[in-house]
């Protein structure tokens, strides 16, 4: 197999006493969009830091490109960075931002001014040089920073949270068109952030990291349907969370005991191990089970809220556990009425607990 | 509307502390202009011979060229060795930085006559004879704190952050200091530069202990009073006054102008 464009061996950081990132290994194909997902301390953006060259790791290396680039300056590696706040040159115009980095990188003038004209144009910002960065809105900042670090063609494009500060409507434009320009462009894109939606759907790849860990990785899909942990689990998106036993094994499936009976899950594990199921809102239905289902426990509904494109409704069986459900938006659900529960065991996910 | 009593009596108060402040300002300039030969009431008639006799005085205008390079000088070396040291301590937060800040702020609370006595103390030893240049230096001492604390203020998380921005994109530490930091700091160093000029044109401990031939305006203007009040003293008075007011104006404009810009 080829050698991975980036790679990180085994990088960890550590502020005294605190680990930040725990041994780390992460490898990046060429033109791949990868998204480190986490909760704020999960290390993600010391991890972006780390990539940049603004943080040196404790141990550990990189390479990019087949090149060890660990000891290297941010000004002397091909990476370049939108920062969380944009950090945009304030006493300079737009097109004097965007030059910036050619400039640094000794770029001559008509060359410079033709790229210029070109990543302003990328980013829906023809016509925009001359403004002065004081007068643009937050979107038109945020591609401003975009067009300033895409304009020095880096190896590898470092997002740090940069949709963060926008409104819901132009969050979801800016992901549609950091896609597109990701494809177009071809450059690998490493971003971060703590919003899965997001992360669903610009990643090629989401890595799903906790305390310094990575605690799951792969494609959007896998890594929602059959997350590799309790974290990734809960994490990405809602999951109902049953704790229970494995006391034996019955052809495919194995019998869980669980708080709500016990369950025959297509699954494979040792016997008597304390396990986690992750059970989706959406995997739980309404009513008496359907061939191929598993029947649940009756619930009484405590909650039921309109959410537009679905109904979310709270249900809590006899033995007290509480369960979320997903459920069409036309349903009819009758709060505080019972209802029998079914859920399809193939997105039963099992964890370790 | 009407007005409460508790609103009376603080305009009562501001009334009374202005006119404690500005008063002697006041009649100072007032008598710049008296048409007779002593500057206390009552008021003759008004004439600016007094300015005309002021500015035909070699000594004086010598002295205020004087006072004008030191203060210029000064405040130069001031502003950039607090723009310096304040960039250097924030971009590198280490445990000793409290120290040095505390260090770096220290002269502000020693009192002019014994940084004065200290500076003249050293000064001769070093063999370094009593000129405007060991004013000149004495006016950096008293005038970094300030500098330093200004600058220090503006240098928050935002400034790293865009330069770190500007290194990312290829620029070095002297690219990213001349190219980036000092423009967006511009406002910051020019209100340090107006105001430690305006602290060095009157500054008169310092001047007096640490010159000799060459001496500053305010030393001038001492040794002229030992002869006794002249309206010419009131007219000086006012020009220095007019001066450090312009300076400090412009430095209020400056900072201003900044926080207006965001």
């Amino acid at each position: 197999m080829a050698e991975p464009f980036l790679l990180l061996e085994g990088v960890a950081k550590t502020y005294g006493a605190t680990q930040a990132v725990a041994g780390i290994d992460l490898a990046v194909e060429r033109g791949e969009f990868v998204v480190l997902l986490g909760p704020s301390g999960s290390g993600k953006t010391t991890i972006l830091s780390i990539l940049g060259g603004f943080i040196e790791p404790t141990s550990g290396r990189m390479l990019l490109d087949g090149e060890d680039v660990t000891g290297l300056s941010p000004a002397r590696r091909p990476t370049a960075t939108v920062f969380q706040d944009y950090a945009l040159f304030p006493h300079m115009s737009v097109a004097a931002n965007v030059a910036f980095g050619l400039a640094m990188h000794k770029v001559p003038n008509p060359e410079r001014r033709r790229r210029v004209e070109e990543m302003l144009e990328r980013v829906g910002l023809a016509g925009f040089g001359r403004r002065r960065i004081h007068e643009l809105s937050g979107g038109q900042r945020q591609r401003v920073a975009l067009a300033r670090a895409i304009a020095v063609e880096p190896k590898l494009l470092l997002l740090d949270e940069p949709l963060g500060a926008l409104d819901l409507a132009l969050r979801r434009q800016m992901q549609e068109e950091l896609v597109r320009l990701q494809k177009q462009l071809g450059t690998t894109f490493v971003h971060v952030t703590h919003d899965q939606d997001e992360a669903m759907s610009i990643a090629d790849r989401i890595v799903v990291m906790n305390h310094g860990r990575i605690e799951d990785q792969g494609r959007p899909d896998r890594v929602y349907l059959k997350p590799a942990s309790l974290f990734a689990a809960t994490f990405m998106g809602e999951s109902n969370i049953i704790t229970g036993t494995v006391r034996a094994r019955d052809g495919r499936n194995l019998l869980i005991e669980t708080a709500l009976g016990t369950l025959a899950v297509p699954a494979d594990a040792e016997l008597g191990r304390s396990i986690s199921l992750s059970l989706r809102p959406e995997h739980l239905g309404l009513g008496p089970a359907p061939t191929g289902a598993l029947a649940l426990p009756s619930a009484i509904i405590e909650e039921v809220v309109f959410q537009g494109t679905h109904l979310r409704v709270r249900g809590r069986t006899e033995s007290g556990i509480e369960l979320l459900l997903r459920l069409p938006a036309g349903s009819s659900v009758g709060q505080g009425t019972r209802a029998p529960l079914h859920a399809d065991p193939s997105r039963i996910v099992l964890l370790a607990s | 509307m009407k007005l409460r009593g508790s609103t009376i009596g603080a305009g009562l108060v501001l009334t009374v502390a202005a006119l404690f402040i500005f008063l002697p300002v006041a009649v100072l300039v007032q008598f710049s202009f008296q048409d007779g030969l002593v500057p206390v009431p009552p008021f003759r008639g008004f004439s600016l011979r007094w300015y005309e006799k002021a500015l035909e005085n070699r000594r004086l205008i010598e002295a205020l060229w004087n006072s004008l390079a030191v203060a210029l000088l000064s405040s130069l070396v001031a502003t950039i060795l607090g723009f310096l040291a304040a960039h250097g301590l924030a971009r590198r937060r280490a445990g000793w930085n409290r120290a040095a800040e505390l260090l770096l702020m220290a002269p502000i609370t020693v009192s002019y006559l014994i940084i004065g006595m200290g500076l003249l103390m050293t000064f001769t030893m070093a063999g370094l004879a009593k000129s405007l240049l060991a004013v000149g230096i004495g006016h950096v001492v008293i005038n970094l704190p300030l500098a330093f604390a200004i600058c220090y203020a503006q240098l928050g998380a935002h400034q790293v952050a865009v330069e770190r921005a500007a290194e990312d994109l290829g620029a070095g530490p002297w690219q990213t200091l001349l190219l980036i930091t000092v423009p967006m700091m511009a406002p910051s160093l020019g209100a340090a530069f107006a105001l430690s000029a305006t602290l060095s044109w009157d500054e008169f401990v310092i001047a007096f202990l640490l010159s000799r031939f060459d001496v500053t305006l305010p030393v001038v203007i001492w040794s002229m009073l030992r002869s006794g009040l002249s309206p010419e003293l009131n007219a000086v008075g006012t020009m220095v006054f007019a001066v450090s007011v312009g300076a400090l104006l412009a430095a209020e404009l400056l900072i201003f102008r900044r926080l207006r810009g965001g």
